[in-house]
């Protein structure tokens, strides 16, 4: 039974405790399994349906992680993480890769001696009302109450913007986002904040949607991602360019369902050398050749991620804005592939 | 009598009146209502106060009630429902999310083909735990397991179990129910069996592991029985733990792999990170119930022992167990643990929550169990040392039959703690049914905003457990109350 286990870890405890990680990579191919920290649960971003499938923004990246490390989008085991163990369980080596809507700032890079690789996702931290409350900017909310979600960033980032425009609020503290949801719509506070992916998505969800507005202020800065352990970079690598690979596969108009015509096709050599047809790029990295390729054939390209789970025409309905590609007027680069 | 007297006394009445009926104010309801609610102007005005604070509560959530909405496919679609049927603004409890999502709340992502192994089980458990409930009484215990077989026909046939699981569980139990009416006392065979038993219906996999371990007990046992007349009672206990110990660290695995290969038979392994809900609750709960208890009281008896070491042993696990908050050792088996263990080690979390748990638990028993002890009169202890019988029987015979009685209402108040503090699991991350599921229906999109139904229903569920265990422990009293108070 799982005695043997127990006293067995025990002995060994003693022996190998000071033995350094091996590299994830191995570990990860050996396993034959990826371990994704996941969320316990955030619409469009991460959570199991009725049946027990992940789906969502973040799961699909791991997924995408899984098709380049393993050649098998369907060998990832989520493991959900709450938001205090989620850095622990990293750290630890419970889990290979923490794609969990992080926020990337600069402790948790260094003191926390995490690497964020890469950002899938930026948000900002916005402001929803009523709209007969008649209040058309973040700045005239002043007097008002405001229901935020304890020991988050969210909170801080509130009392900075509040004094720093010089005006006033009554914090209304609840402990999640359905917490927050029912407050706000029970009337105990004028305006609820959070992320404004968040906001959409609650929005998007009230019996009365229309009568309730996101205020155009963002007063943080949001940039989500995964996150692997510090000072492994080879399994950072990995991590990251699987997503860029992703971002490259947008811009050169890689789709899950022609990714195979333009491999066979393409004359871009950035473009064969993507998807293994040209060069040896793969190896490189301690990957196939054609890793790539199988990622983007499983998942789809940036654009469908964010097109499939949270963007326009889905219920959540978040515009790409940010997230757009650099050519496109948002933030999302990769560098070249070469 | 009435004959003499009706010649010299003509005003005495020679037949009794027929009795009056009190008067209106002094019986029936009119009476109750008087002397219950209307006594006294307190009484009159806290009456009126309550009957208002019902009236308020009914008539507010009443409609919620009644607009119950079973069928839909998203919380939208209910409000919609609720609109067309009573009106615009009109709210409505939105149950189809249970229809739609129980089997979450109930297995978490157990496999619905293998459902049948968990709902055996419980069936199972049932079976094991009569004996131990109700030792002896044939016909409570042939009641219970007439309710298991009649449990398990209904569940497994739903739950569309194999047929040869199917027949093979209704024979156990139907073998069981014999066995009670021949001879109850040999059931208890079958509770000693059970945990291996369900281990292996839960987690699934080779048959020979869970046998081969248990196999180790037997090896504890023949070494305690052989070593005994030789070397005394505690070396040979101890003697016997190491064998038992080696065996399950070296010869074990070796053991049931061979016999696996020799004689294959599994069944598919589920693995931990799929248990949830209500399934996970119980595991937890229940485990922790059965293992805590035996602790518990080797920690009560070792906290008044006179041996230095042992006290000062029980003395320190109790105080630092019961010094630091459950989740605060949450935290450690979830996360602490994985620093320890060599990097690749993947020791169970469920086992891991489970053995925390478990000691959280113990140490409280055991000051429960404490109590008890030091309820109990001197001359209990100074009759079972005239009597001539050692620490053990004097403990087995006199002293904890007593103690724990005394302690019952405050051991099942543990238990039913320790079964509610199961949901704080979801701190790290496992999908008990009070958060962890909850957060992932919420996290649909379907079901995002529901807030209400989730906890009635799961708080429902666990109202029924844990009112189950206090009545029995109010059963249990009033059976072993022999004093006259």
């Amino acid at each position: 039974m799982k005695k043997s286990v127990f006293f067995g870890a025990f002995a060994a405890t003693a022996l190998v405790s000071g033995m350094a990680l091996a590299g994830t990579l191995d570990d990860v191919k050996a396993r034959g399994e990826l371990i994704c920290g996941s969320n316990t649960g955030l619409t469009g971003f991460g959570a199991p349906d009725a049946s027990g499938n992940w789906t969502g923004f973040d799961v699909d990246l791991c997924r995408a992680i899984a098709a380049v490390v393993l050649g098998d989008a369907t060998k990832v085991k989520f493991l959900p993480t709450t938001g205090e163990t989620r850095f622990t369980a990293l750290q630890s080596g419970e889990v290979d890769v923490l794609v969990r809507n992080s926020t990337w700032t600069y402790s948790r890079d260094t003191e926390l001696a995490l690497d964020f690789v890469a950002v899938n996702y930026y948000d900002g931290q916005g402001f929803m009302v009523k709209k007969d409350l008649g209040v058309s900017s973040a700045k005239e909310l002043d007097g008002a109450t405001v229901c935020i979600q304890t020991g988050t960033t969210t909170e801080l980032n509130l009392a900075d913007f509040f004094k720093q425009n010089n005006i006033s609020y009554q914090p209304v503290t609840v402990q999640d986002d359905s917490e927050a949801q029912r407050q706000y719509l029970a009337g105990a506070c004028d305006a609820y904040t959070t992320d404004a992916s968040g906001l959409a998505a609650s929005r998007a969800t009230m019996p009365d949607a229309e009568n309730h507005i996101i205020l155009p202020e963002i007063i943080s800065k949001e940039p989500l991602g995964p996150v692997v352990r510090h000072g492994d970079s080879q399994w950072a690598d990995v991590v990251r360019w699987t997503y860029y690979a992703l971002l490259i596969a947008e811009e050169k108009g890689i789709t899950s369902a022609n990714v195979n015509e333009v491999a066979a096709s393409s004359t871009d050599e950035e473009v064969k050398r993507l998807l293994g047809v040209s060069g040896d790029m793969g190896a490189k990295l301690g990957i196939g050749n054609d890793a790539f390729k199988n990622a983007i054939a499983a998942v789809g390209n940036y654009g469908e991620i964010f097109a499939r789970n949270i963007g326009e025409g889905t219920t959540i309905n978040l515009a790409r804005g940010l997230n757009a590609l650099w050519t496109q007027g948002g933030l999302q680069y990769a560098p070249p592939f070469r | 009598m009435s004959e003499t007297h009706a010649q010299t006394v003509t005003y005495v009445r020679d037949s009794m009146l027929p009795p009056a009926p009190p008067p209106v104010g002094e019986r029936g309801a009119v009476k109750w209502l008087r002397e219950n609610l209307f006594s006294s102007p307190l009484n009159i005005a806290l009456t009126v106060l309550g009957v208002l604070i019902v009236w308020w509560l009914v008539s507010a959530s009443l409609p919620w009630w009644l607009n119950s909405v079973w069928n839909a496919s998203s919380l939208g679609q209910c409000r919609e429902i609720v609109a067309a049927s009573a009106g615009e603004g009109a709210t409505g409890a939105c149950w189809a999310m249970v229809r739609e999502r129980w089997h979450q709340f109930i297995f978490g992502f157990y496999p619905p083909s293998e459902w049948w192994r968990p709902v055996l089980a419980f069936g199972l458990l049932f079976a094991a735990l009569a004996p131990v409930l109700f030792a002896g009484q044939k016909r409570n215990l042939t009641l219970i397991l007439g309710g298991v077989l009649a449990y398990l026909v209904v569940t497994l046939y739903l739950a569309g179990a194999p047929g040869v699981a199917f027949a093979l569980s209704l024979l156990l139990v139907a073998g069981l129910l014999v066995v009670a009416q021949v001879a109850p006392g040999r059931l208890l065979w079958f509770t000693l069996i059970f945990p291996a038993l369900c281990f292996w219906l839960l987690w699934g996999g080779s048959i020979w592991s869970p046998i081969v371990a248990m196999a180790g007990f037997g090896v504890l046992y023949a070494v305690f029985r052989f070593g005994s007349p030789f070397i005394g009672l505690a070396p040979a206990a101890g003697a016997g733990v190491v064998a038992a110990a080696l065996w399950w660290l070296y010869i074990d695995h070796a053991i049931a792999d061979r016999l696996q290969a020799a004689l294959p038979f599994a069944i598919e392994a589920v693995r931990s990170d799929l248990f949830g809900g209500f399934l996970l609750a119980i595991v937890i709960g229940v485990t922790g119930i059965a293992f805590s208890l035996p602790i518990g009281i080797l920690l009560a008896l070792g906290r008044q022992s006179d041996m230095l070491i042992v006290k000062t042993l029980s003395v320190g696990f109790i105080e630092f167990i019961r010094g630091v908050p459950l989740i605060t050792l949450l935290f450690t088996a979830s996360l602490l643990l994985q620093y320890f263990l060599p990097p690749g080690t993947n020791f169970d979390i469920i086992l891991r929550v489970i053995i925390l748990v478990t000691f959280f638990a113990a140490a409280y028993l055991a000051e429960v169990i404490r109590g008890g002890l030091a309820a109990l009169p001197r001359g209990q202890y100074e009759a079972a040392d005239a009597l001539g019988l050692d620490y053990w029987r004097a403990q087995r015979l006199i002293i904890l039959p007593q103690a724990l009685k005394i302690s019952i209402p405050s051991i099942v108040s543990t238990f039913i703690g320790l079964f509610k503090d199961t949901t704080l699991v979801a701190f790290v991350g496992l999908m008990d049914p009070l958060k962890g599921v909850t957060q992932i229906v919420r996290a649909d999109i379907n079901w995002k905003g529901i807030y209400w139904e989730p906890y009635i229903f799961v708080g429902a569920i666990f109202f029924v457990i844990c009112f189950g265990m206090s009545r029995y422990s109010m059963y249990l009293e009033r059976k072993l109350k022999t004093d006259h108070r």
